[in-house]
Parts: structure tokens; C-alpha cells; sequence
């Protein structure tokens, strides 16, 4: 595509137009802030982000429960998360976001478990601090080797005026171990964001630095990588790159992760950050307190994560500068062989995303390797900043949409065509239905892991049988092609 | 290096591989700081003990892997069965990007919903202005022919009024004064999901029905009921009802609408309990429950209004099948025909040619209170043995009915009822006293890990195993598909134990 070509971009405007039109007056005029053609060298993406969505829309966003527990908390293995509420929010994010983890499961580790305090009418009507007490009594009963709880509050919990810091404070004390309240009733604030910011407060309020997690050693080599949930074992095809540069990954948030690992996280050298909307608050945070530097980098296709492994060395010496070096050489043969298998299928392909975090703008780079263009690109729950960083990667001309409704992502996917969209599982159906592959990218469609090099070569073996697959060309029965 | 581009390896794999299990060796040693490996041993014995098991049933508030769901979701499949209607979910937005996800990752299928987006100035001031917008643009945007309102937990908390809004709504012109708007009170701290398609479902009716005379006819209403199969059950009624001929409506059929084609375009509505249907349906003699604890208000409503109720318990196999053919033709006046009689037949033939494979083997089974009914009865009929019956949102009513159908067969002799139990509860069941096989959703997987009970796929929901809800499990027919179901399991568990030694390994059975 001619990233320059006016015709495009008028296009593209014309499509926005056109959206808009099916809706209220009111609500048009609220989307459109959300909706754009990006323009080359502009410094940010020209949308209105981090907004209330309207109602009555469907909107694809989640909550701030599932920004906290769902995203942040859930991963962290060793402690018991309880869905501090009625029965629904912990069910329908049971197990679902693949955060891998090796431990024993309702042992020592407890991350595909839902464990909930299943309010009844009663505890609405006389508050339910008294059986959060009672639950987590039981939690200790029954999983002693927990290294702590969290209160994950849904939305009656806040309503009715529960003092769960007070129950946390209380119960503390008597076992001896943590018990870490979050307010991230589904509520608060316009999407799962808050809840990765109110995760954060609770972090550094109740976790960071405090503890009694064993004194260790440190190097001059220590970094805490923050951000990867180890959807798919991502972290761990990260991990794998970092240590063989020489670097000692001492934690890793929150995929995989210990409760020591977030405590001993103020005890590095340097916080690599891959999920910046998820976690950028308690990266500032450990820089002010701590003095400890961070720096974002891209682990998805080869061009980023080379960038990103040099950008990353040059913060340390020249021993992990060679390491880096090493680490890129030893790799290069396999992203070349992934490339040589795979670019000439996708050459020329576009694709439109619409996720959340950091794919949005991170994957493009990914899919440029493969040769495959970007033409639709936007947030679920980003804010400004997260698009003035999404300029730095999409092209001239790139439709923009922030906080998409499914009524506007399915006309813009019907009328661009693309080759591939990725989104996630609300979207999947209704995509394929319409004759457009399509990938999961939340839960990389039930595939990974997507980060590192050796992540790269399974989104490539993944994008190709999405995109190549034969049925699309027996969607339409012969008798019925025009 | 592990990965290479001829062969590339998926986490399936990959992490099988010794660089990365140095990785998580390395890691656990130097960082996590986890328990020594024979203190999670010590523990990880204890938990499979009777002690333990005991602590485990003195639990008394807290929850641990519950098979249930909440109210809304419950509501919002009831609705998504009727033509043209959108569920629209007045709440905070997390709610309906759950139930969304929740009943797509099972059927595969795309689930529309909208919700109302309340933030916390809602949650200050109440919800009505959300809902006045809501509505409207829901209205303008998707075209429903009608809308059917549930609540999420903040609504409910803050004590919103459903019908008050509404109407409220319609004067404000968010939608024509005659537009129909269903709504339920659909609280996720009571009861849970089947509770929410019982509200749901009276709500619907009342719509249509309240206010009009009924002239009684001869026409009878099926009533589904909340069924992670219901798409595959829908058409199996309605192939019952056309083959007896009989004037039968089925209420909230979801078999299109979860199982849309493939064809280049995406619908957002299909198919469904035509609107029309819906109103006509008050005239009918009787109306028919296929899930007793899905229908409780529904039935009383309808018998209010004049109707004979029958409520049945999943109706799956032969005994519970007969009983309800043979209600419908006593209702519809219509006789069961020989095409019926000859799918019972052949139900009959499979299980006489497989009943030494499952004759004697013991079933633990969980779901729904109306599922594990119906399968504690097939399996009965099976000559298999019951053996844990549980249900979390199964309560005193079923435990009384399961026990009365366990006392009916002396087959039934060992089985254990436990009403209001969680999955945790089941575990250690099965690890201090197993059965053959166990029955159940794919939650259920963690137990089979855990205990070593194989567990047989069957229920709400499935999300690790593709397609299954396109084959019926209700009746005849799906009899026969939930028996082959548990052969399958029954066979793949011999052939991994046989596969070791080569005895037993053999090629016909």
C-alpha cells in the first residue's frame, strides 16, 4: 500500500463517516473523538482515549476487576487471590488468560483455582467483612503453603461500604503472613484500566521491599522484568534471552511469579518493562523511591527484539553488550529460517488489530517482519501516552480506533478486507463469519508463546495457517458465488 | 537451541525442552523462594486424606472452584433464544464482557450483548440516565425487535428500578412507546445462572402475556431451560414435535443463533422463538419444562394464567424420554410415532450391545441440578453406579428428589448426594473415595490431573473440547450421542492402561 496515497486516507475518512452515521447524533459525535486516519510524523494518533464508553454500545472493554485480578494479581502463583464478591467475576475469568506457572496447583500454587467468597443476599444486607474474615481463616485451613492472600473486590463489595482494609490489617497480623486488600471494584473508573493502576498502589503499598522473603546476594547484573504475564510461557521465552546475555532475571511480574519475586522487585539494577499501561505506575514509582531506572523493549519479531536486546545492553557493560551481540548472532540463523519459511506466504498480506496493553503498537513491528501490513490499529483501554507510542510504529494513512465498538470494528472489517485481523475472543466468531481469518490476540488463540525469538517462530507458524488456511476459499458456496 | 523453522515447537513442547527446564530450575532455586520440595510433597499427600477431606466439609464461607455461574448470564442465554432480541446488561461494563466471553468460548459462536457502562458517578446517582441512553442507542445502532434487560451487582446494590426506567426511557424517546422491552432483576449474589434464565424467561412471558385474554387452545410450550447442549436439544424437540405433528412451541430456541454459518457474513440475530410465537403462546393448554430447577417461576407464572405446568428433569435416555413423549402425546393429543418409537429402538440396541463395558462401573457426576438428575438416571439405566452427585446450586428439593431416584434402582445404592458442594469438595471426594469415571464440565480436568479419575466431558461449559454442543444429549438420539461419549472415555482408558504390556490390548470389543 502507498502509505502516502491522499486517496487512502480520504477513503479511510469517508469509512468514519460513514460509521458514524448509524448512530444518535449524541453518541456520533462522542466516537468521533475516538476515531482516525493517522497522519505520518504526527506525535501522537490523534484520538480521544481513556474515555467513559457509551452505553447501550457494545464496547469489548472489561473492568477494573479484570484489570487487577485478571491481569495483574492473578498470575502472581504462591498467594490466594480471592474474587471477593459474588460468584460470577471469579467464574468467568477462571483460568482463562493461560498465565503459565510450574508449581503444585492448590499446594504451593494456586493460579487456575477460583476461589471466592460467593456473596449471598445476606452479606450484602449486613456487609461481608465478617465472612471475609471467616474465608480467609479457611484459606489457611485449607492451603497452608499460601505466602499470602489478596482481596480482589467486585462491585457490591465497595457499594455496601466493606472495610476490607481493616479485615487485611487484622487478619495480617493473626497468620503471620500478607493479606493485600484491592479495591478494583468493576466500577471504577471507564475500563480495566484503573484496575492495573489500583494493582499497582497495592503493590507498592503492601508488597514492594516489605516482607520476609529470604535476604539474596545481589549483582550488578539484576533486573526485574515487569509487564509479561507469561500468557502462552511468553516470560519464559523472554527469560531465556536475558539470562543469555548474562543478565539475572531476579523477578519477573507477574507471569510465574512469587510473591518474593514482587517483594525482592526494589533489589534490582534496572526494571525492563514490556506491558507499560499494566505496570508503568510502579516502574515511576520504584524510580522515585528507589532510584532505579526503567526502560521499556519489545520482545515480538526479530527487528524489535534485536533493538531491544542492544538498547538493553547499552545500559550495562560491555560484557553484557557482547553478551547481547552473542545472543542476537545465535538466533539470527533461526529468524532467518522462520522468515524464509513463512515472509514469502505473507508478503503483501494486511491485517487490523484492536486489543489491549501493548500489542496494539508492539506486534506491528512482528507482523512488518513477516511483510505483512498494519492498516487498523487501536486500544482497548489505552491512554494518551500509549498512543503517542503507537506513532512511533504504524505507517501513513493507518485507520485508529480507540475503545471500538464491535458495530464499528465489523463495518471497518467488512469494508478494508484486510487479510487477517487480531483481536480477541469476542471478536474471533463474528470475524470468521464474515470470511476474514483471524488470531486471538489476548490468549494468542490458545498458541504461544509469542515473545522472544523463539516466540516469533510460532506467531509465524500461527499468522500463516490462520491466513493460508484453504476453507476461506470454500466460505462461499459455489452456487451462491457472484 | 531448541526451536527450529522446519519443526517449530508451541508451548506443547517447547518448555519439555532442557533449556527451559534449567530455566525453571534455576529460577525456583535462586528466587521464588517456595517451600522445600518435601514440605509440598507432605502437603501434597495430605490433601488427599480423610483428615483432610473433613476440614475441607467444615468450610463454611468460602468457595473453592464452584460449578455456577451467576444470574445475568443465565438471563442473557434465555433471551438470546428469542428473535431479534438483544440482552442488554444494566451494569458496570465488565459484567457483559464476561457473560459474552464466557458463552462464547463454549458454543464458539459470537455472543451480541450490550450493557449500560455504569461508572461510579452511576453507581452515585443511580443508573437512569445510562439506561435512557442505553437504550436509545442500543435501539438506533443493532435494530433488535425487541430488548430484554438484566442486572448486573451494582444495579441491584443500589437498588435501580427496572420498570420505572423504562418507562422512563420511552418518554424520553429512546425507544417507540410499543417497542418491547423485557427486564428481569437478576441479582449475582442470589441463586445463580439458571435462576437468572428462570427471570429472564417469566419476564419475557409477561411481556407478552400480561394484560391480554387467554383463549385456551390445544397448543403446548416447551420450555428448554439453561443447557450447554441447547442448540443441538432445540432441534432435537423440534423434530420430536414435527414428527408427532403435534402444535408445540418451543420457547427461547437458541439453535440458530449459537450455530450460525460460516458463509461471509456475520448475523447478529438468527433464527430464534419468533416474536408472534411468543405472544400466541399464552393460549396454549399446557406448558412444558425439560429442566425443573431452570423454570420454577416460569411454570407458576403459567399456571396463573390458566396452563397445565409438567416440569422434567434433563430429559436423557430411555425412561425419562418415555415419560416425556408420553406427556406431550397425553397433552397434545397427538400419538407418538413409529419413527420415535424406532430412534427408542435403537437407543435400546446400543446400550444391549455395549452395556459389559459400563455395567458395574462407578459415575461421579456434577452440573447443574437438572443435569445430574437426568444423567444419574441414563446411567442408572445403564448399569453403571452412581457414586458422588454433586451440584453447588443443587439445593434441598433436588437432594430429596436425587435420593428418591437413587432408591429407585439397586443400582443406586452407593450413590452420595451432596447439594451446595464446590469442585474442591469433589476432589477430595474422589481422592479418598474414587470413583471409575467422573461426569462434568471441563473444569472438571483439574480433578481428573489430581485424582486420576477419568473424566468424561459432559455439561456447562466445554471449553477444552470443540463442536460437542452441536450433537443433542436430550432424548433418544442424544442418548445415544452422551453413551458413546462415555464409551469413548471408557475404551481410551482401557487401550492407555492396556498400551503398556500389550495384554488386553485388544482390536475388537
Amino acid at each position: 500500500m502507498d502509505g502516502m496515497n491522499p486517496d487512502v486516507k480520504a477513503e479511510r475518512k469517508a469509512l468514519i463517516e460513514e460509521v458514524l452515521s448509524a448512530y444518535p447524533e449524541k453518541t456520533a459525535k462522542k466516537r468521533a473523538r475516538h476515531l482516525n486516519v493517522y497522519d505520518e510524523g504526527k506525535p501522537d494518533c490523534g484520538v480521544k482515549s481513556n474515555i467513559k464508553s457509551a452505553p447501550g454500545v457494545m464496547t469489548i472493554r472489561g473492568c477494573a476487576y479484570a484489570g487487577s485480578k485478571g491481569v495483574v494479581f492473578g498470575p502472581l502463583k504462591d498467594m490466594v487471590h480471592i474474587s471477593h464478591g459474588p460468584v460470577g467475576c471469579g467464574q468467568y475469568s477462571w483460568s482463562q488468560r493461560r498465565n503459565y506457572y510450574t508449581g503444585t496447583t492448590g499446594v504451593d500454587t494456586f493460579v487456575t483455582m477460583q476461589i471466592t467468597s460467593d456473596f449471598q443476599e445476606r452479606d450484602i444486607v449486613f456487609g461481608g467483612d465478617k465472612k471475609l474474615e471467616k474465608v480467609i481463616d479457611e484459606i489457611h485451613t485449607m492451603f497452608p503453603l499460601n505466602k499470602g492472600v489478596s482481596i480482589q473486590s467486585e462491585c457490591p463489595v465497595g457499594l455496601i461500604g466493606d472495610d476490607i482494609e481493616a479485615v487485611a490489617k487484622k487478619k495480617g497480623k493473626e497468620h503471620g503472613k500478607l493479606v493485600v486488600p484491592v479495591r478494583c471494584e468493576g466500577f471504577r473508573g471507564v475500563s480495566q484500566s484503573l484496575g492495573h493502576h489500583i494493582a499497582n498502589d497495592a503493590v507498592r503499598d503492601w508488597m514492594l521491599g516489605k516482607g520476609k522473603s529470604k535476604e539474596f546476594e545481589t549483582t550488578p547484573y539484576d533486573v526485574v522484568v515487569i509487564g509479561d504475564y507469561n500468557i502462552g510461557g511468553d516470560a519464559w521465552a523472554s527469560r531465556i534471552l536475558l539470562e543469555d546475555m548474562g543478565l539475572r532475571v531476579i523477578g519477573l511480574w507477574s507471569g510465574d511469579a512469587t510473591l518474593a519475586e514482587i517483594e525482592r522487585g526494589n533489589k534490582g539494577k534496572l526494571n525492563l518493562i514490556h506491558c507499560y499501561r499494566s505496570m508503568n505506575y510502579i516502574c515511576r514509582h520504584m524510580e522515585e523511591q528507589y532510584n532505579i531506572p526503567w526502560m521499556e523493549y519489545n520482545f515480538f519479531g526479530p527487528t524489535q527484539i534485536a533493538k531491544s536486546l542492544r538498547a538493553i545492553a547499552e545500559k550495562f557493560d560491555d560484557k553484557i553488550k557482547a553478551g547481547a551481540e552473542r545472543v542476537i548472532a545465535k538466533y539470527q540463523p533461526l529468524a532467518d529460517a522462520v522468515l524464509a519459511k513463512y515472509k514469502p506466504r505473507l508478503q503483501g498480506k494486511k491485517a487490523m488489530l484492536y486489543v489491549g496493553g501493548l500489542r496494539p503498537r508492539h506486534v506491528a513491528d512482528a507482523y512488518g517482519d513477516l511483510g505483512i501490513d498494519i492498516i487498523g490499529t487501536g486500544y482497548e483501554f489505552a491512554h494518551s501516552d500509549d498512543y503517542q507510542r503507537t506513532a512511533e510504529y504504524i505507517k501513513d494513512a493507518t485507520l485508529v480506533y480507540d475503545d471500538v465498538t464491535d458495530y464499528e470494528l465489523e463495518k471497518f472489517i467488512d469494508k478494508m478486507r484486510p487479510d487477517l485481523v487480531g483481536s480477541g475472543i469476542k471478536e474471533k466468531y463474528s470475524t470468521q463469519k464474515m470470511g476474514v481469518p483471524f488470531r486471538q490476540l489476548h490468549s494468542w488463540d490458545y498458541s504461544g508463546p509469542y515473545h522472544g525469538y523463539d516466540g516469533f517462530a510460532v506467531f509465524a507458524r500461527d499468522m500463516d495457517m490462520a491466513i493460508n488456511s484453504p476453507v476461506w476459499a470454500l466460505n462461499k458456496a459455489p452456487w451462491k458465488a457472484a | 537451541m531448541p526451536q527450529t523453522a522446519l519443526k517449530i515447537k508451541d508451548h506443547i513442547d517447547l518448555f519439555n525442552d532442557p533449556e527451559y527446564l534449567e530455566i525453571f530450575k534455576r529460577k525456583r532455586e535462586q528466587f521464588e523462594d517456595m517451600p522445600d520440595a518435601d514440605v509440598v510433597a507432605k502437603q501434597a499427600d495430605y490433601i488427599n486424606t480423610m483428615e483432610y477431606r473433613e476440614k475441607n466439609f467444615a468450610r463454611e464461607a468460602l468457595v473453592i472452584n464452584p460449578a455456577k455461574a451467576c444470574q445475568p448470564v443465565g438471563a442473557a442465554y434465555c433471551a438470546a433464544g428469542f428473535e431479534g432480541t438483544l440482552a442488554f446488561t444494566h451494569g458496570s461494563l465488565g459484567c457483559a464482557a464476561y457473560f459474552r466471553s464466557h458463552l462464547s468460548r463454549h458454543f464458539k459462536e459470537p455472543s451480541a450483548m450490550v450493557c449500560s457502562a455504569m461508572t461510579e458517578d452511576a453507581a452515585v446517582f443511580g443508573g437512569l440516565n445510562n439506561m435512557v441512553e442505553g437504550l436509545a442507542n442500543a435501539y438506533a445502532l443493532y435494530k433488535p425487535k425487541m430488548i430484554a434487560v438484566h442486572t448486573s451487582c451494582i444495579a441491584e446494590v443500589i437498588g435501580d428500578d427496572l420498570n420505572s426506567f423504562i418507562i422512563q426511557s420511552r418518554d424520553k424517546g429512546s425507544i417507540p412507546a410499543d417497542f418491547p422491552v423485557a427486564y428481569a432483576h437478576t441479582p449475582s449474589f442470589v441463586g445463580s445462572h439458571i435462576v437468572g434464565y428462570d427471570n429472564m424467561m417469566k419476564s419475557i412471558l409477561s411481556n407478552f402475556w400480561e394484560g391480554k385474554d387467554r383463549k385456551a387452545g390445544n397448543g403446548v410450550n416447551i420450555i428448554g431451560g439453561f443447557d450447554g447442549y441447547g442448540v443441538a436439544n432445540a432441534r432435537e424437540i423440534k423434530d420430536i414435535i414435527a414428527a408427532m405433528g403435534a402444535d408445540a412451541t418451543l420457547l427461547s430456541d437458541v439453535s440458530d443463533i449459537y450455530d450460525t454459518p460460516a458463509d461471509g457474513s456475520y448475523r447478529m440475530y438468527d433464527g430464534g422463538t419468533p416474536l408472534e410465537a411468543v405472544t400466541k403462546a399464552l393460549d396454549a393448554k399446557a406448558t412444558i419444562s425439560l429442566q425443573e430447577w431452570c423454570t420454577g417461576k416460569t411454570l407458576d407464572f403459567a399456571k396463573e394464567k390458566g396452563q397445565e405446568v409438567a416440569s422434567f428433569n434433563y430429559p436423557m435416555g430411555l425412561g425419562a424420554t418415555d415419560d416425556f413423549l408420553m406427556k406431550l402425546s397425553a397433552l397434545t393429543g397427538k400419538a407418538i410415532p413409529e419413527s420415535i418409537a424406532k430412534d427408542r429402538g435403537r437407543l435400546v440396541d446400543a446400550i444391549e450391545d455395549s452395556l459389559s463395558w459400563i455395567h458395574g462401573k462407578s459415575f461421579s457426576i456434577y452440573g447443574d441440578p437438572d443435569f445430574v438428575y437426568g444423567m444419574t438416571r441414563f446411567i442408572l439405566e445403564l448399569g453403571g453406579e452412581p457414586a458422588h452427585l454433586l451440584s453447588t446450586n443443587g439445593g434441598s428439593e433436588w437432594e430429596e428428589k436425587m435420593k428418591a431416584l437413587l432408591a429407585s434402582s439397586p443400582f443406586g445404592a452407593s450413590g452420595q448426594v451432596w447439594k451446595g458442594k464446590d469442585l474442591w469438595h469433589m476432589r477430595s471426594l474422589l481422592a479418598t473415595e474414587p470413583s471409575d469415571y467422573l461426569i462434568g464440565s471441563s473444569y472438571g480436568k483439574y480433578l481428573e490431573k489430581d485424582t486420576g479419575v477419568p473424566l468424561i466431558r459432559i455439561g456447562f461449559p466445554i471449553f477444552d473440547r470443540h463442536h460437542h454442543h452441536r450433537f443433542p444429549t436430550m432424548f433418544y438420539k442424544g442418548g445415544l450421542r452422551v453413551l458413546v461419549t462415555i464409551l469413548d472415555k471408557i475404551f481410551d482408558t482401557i487401550d492407555e492402561k492396556t498400551k503398556v504390556t500389550g495384554i488386553s490390548y485388544d482390536l475388537t470389543r
